[in-house]
């Protein structure tokens, strides 16, 4: 089995268009959830989300390429870029046959699909924008990736809602450690402030009014979030021979199914995915010092996965940092694991675990150090992030500290 | 059969939204039924309380969708959101 090496990181949310402007202010405890720029007509019960405010298609792409490129896949394409870029590598002819691009999206291209139904369905008009499927199907930003780069190998996007690119990040990671392949562009995005979306959203009674507060003893549901986050994976030997600057290390991924109830949380699904992600790392759970959590905000979330982390790490629960960066990029949904894998890689990289921010009081249920409102600067060798899906769909990857 | 007290004329209709929701047997759904026993978890809250807001032209808040636990407390907050509504249309007096 091979080491799998991050060599590059690409980073797209509402607190930056690149992973270091990104990472400055998440690292620093800012909130990047605000007023929604849009706030519904009649309003939407919630007034804040975490839009990426400043993200500009026409600073990345010509008016040519956004015929074809919703939102999603523009922040996944951007990502790539920057993720790509750090790492140097060139995808010749027999490395563009031995790379994989594998990304998440929940829902991929919302705007163009409700574009379409606007047409139907509120003007009559039977003929909807010829290009609607090839810029709402969720695979566009893995499709325009391959496309930009020239990457022939083994490409598919995986949707399993909150933990879609936890998924495709844990497969990539697999395949590059078999040796299927030599690298693996991996992550995901969504691209979430569609109003048919938000409306549904808004059904499900989960989004908080205000801004989240996870693991708050006053929390009132998650806030809404976009972006994308893209990690290149690489086999560990072809990045030292190459000279290549490593990030990270990705050591484990542990996936399980609740098998319980369509939207509601359990205790042994999340504590199945974290053992059987530490089991596949080969390491202990006392080696992990920070735990990114799916930490929601919502009553559910942030109560079970509390007990979870519990039953897996025992007495060293006590030692254990856990924090949510939910609170400040928000539910990123199909972006959420692949934006917080990053978050993760550059806290063991820097040594600091970024703050869950907004938090006012402590829930006796939620009995963690979730490093509130302040970072915490420390030294720390492992690392896991979290994600738990609608449908009971989990997945879990572990971290190392580039040694 | 579950014994039927007080069941008004808006608790009847209450009742029936809430059976039709559920797609069970009016017949099986009291005044004094939880939902518990009747198997209602939150998520079933969730689509009974959008009938409800669509039959009687009310809005829920969400804290309220979140407390409710039974078809009594269900009866107690439509009721409480027609009488605040209805109040809230009056004209005003001078």
């Amino acid at each position: 089995m091979n080491r799998v090496a991050v060599t590059g990181l690409g980073l797209v949310c509402a607190l930056g268009n690149s992973t270091n402007e990104s990472w400055e202010r998440i690292s620093r405890g800012e909130c990047g959830i605000r007023p929604l720029r849009d706030p519904g007509n009649p309003p939407y019960k919630f007034r804040f989300g975490a839009e990426a405010q400043t993200f500009q298609p026409l600073d990345y792409f010509t008016e040519k390429d956004l015929l074809l490129l919703e939102r999603f896949a523009q922040m996944a394409t951007v990502a790539a870029r920057e993720a790509i870029a750090q790492s140097g590598l060139r995808f010749d002819s027999e490395l563009a046959d031995a790379s994989a691009v594998i990304t998440g999206s929940s829902v991929g291209g919302q705007f163009s699909e409700e574009e379409g139904y606007i047409r139907l369905y509120r003007e009559n008009n039977p003929r909807v924008a010829p290009l609607t499927i090839p810029r709402t199907m969720s695979n566009a930003g893995a499709s325009r990736i391959s496309l930009e780069f020239g990457i022939h190998g083994p490409a598919y996007t995986v949707s399993t809602a909150c933990s879609s690119s936890n998924h495709a990040l844990g497969q990539a990671f697999w395949m590059v450690r078999s040796g299927q392949v030599t690298a693996a562009v991996s992550g995901g995005s969504e691209a979430v402030f569609a109003e048919g979306l938000l409306r549904a959203w808004e059904a499900m009674r989960v989004v908080s009014p205000d801004v989240c507060r996870p693991f708050s003893a006053d929390r009132r549901g998650l806030s809404l979030g976009e972006g994308a986050g893209i990690l290149v994976l690489e086999n560990w030997d072809h990045a030292r021979a190459r000279g290549a600057e490593i990030l990270g290390e990705i050591v484990g991924f542990g996936m399980s199914s609740d098998a319980h109830h369509i939207t509601q949380p359990c205790v042994e699904g999340p504590a199945k995915a974290m053992e059987w992600a530490l089991k596949d790392a080969n390491i202990k759970p006392e080696q992990v010092g920070y735990v990114n959590a799916h930490g929601t905000g919502t009553q559910a979330n942030d109560v079970t996965e509390t007990r979870a982390i519990h039953s897996v790490f025992g007495a060293h629960t006590d030692r254990l940092l856990v924090s949510s960066s939910k609170s400040m990029h928000g539910h990123t949904l199909g972006g959420a694991g692949a934006i917080e894998a990053i978050i993760t890689i550059l806290a063991l990289k820097h040594g600091i675990v970024p703050p869950t921010a907004n938090f006012t009081a402590p829930d006796p249920a939620c009995d963690l150090d979730i490093v509130p409102n302040e970072p915490r600067k420390t030294s720390i060798e492992a690392a896991i992030s979290n994600t738990f899906a609608f449908g009971g769909l989990n997945a879990t990857l572990v971290f190392k500290r580039a040694l | 059969m579950p014994e039927q007290l007080e069941t008004d004329d808006l608790g009847a209709h209450v009742i029936r939204v809430i059976a039709r929701s559920q797609r069970i047997p009016v017949e099986s759904v009291s005044l004094d039924s939880t939902f518990e026993e009747l198997k209602i978890d939150s998520l079933d809250g969730i689509n009974i309380v959008f009938e409800l807001e669509k039959e009687f032209q009310i809005e829920v808040p969400d804290e309220g969708v979140q407390n409710l636990k039974s078809v009594r407390e269900t009866v107690a907050g439509v009721r409480q959101l027609i009488e605040q509504k209805s109040q809230t249309v009056r004209p005003g007096v001078a």
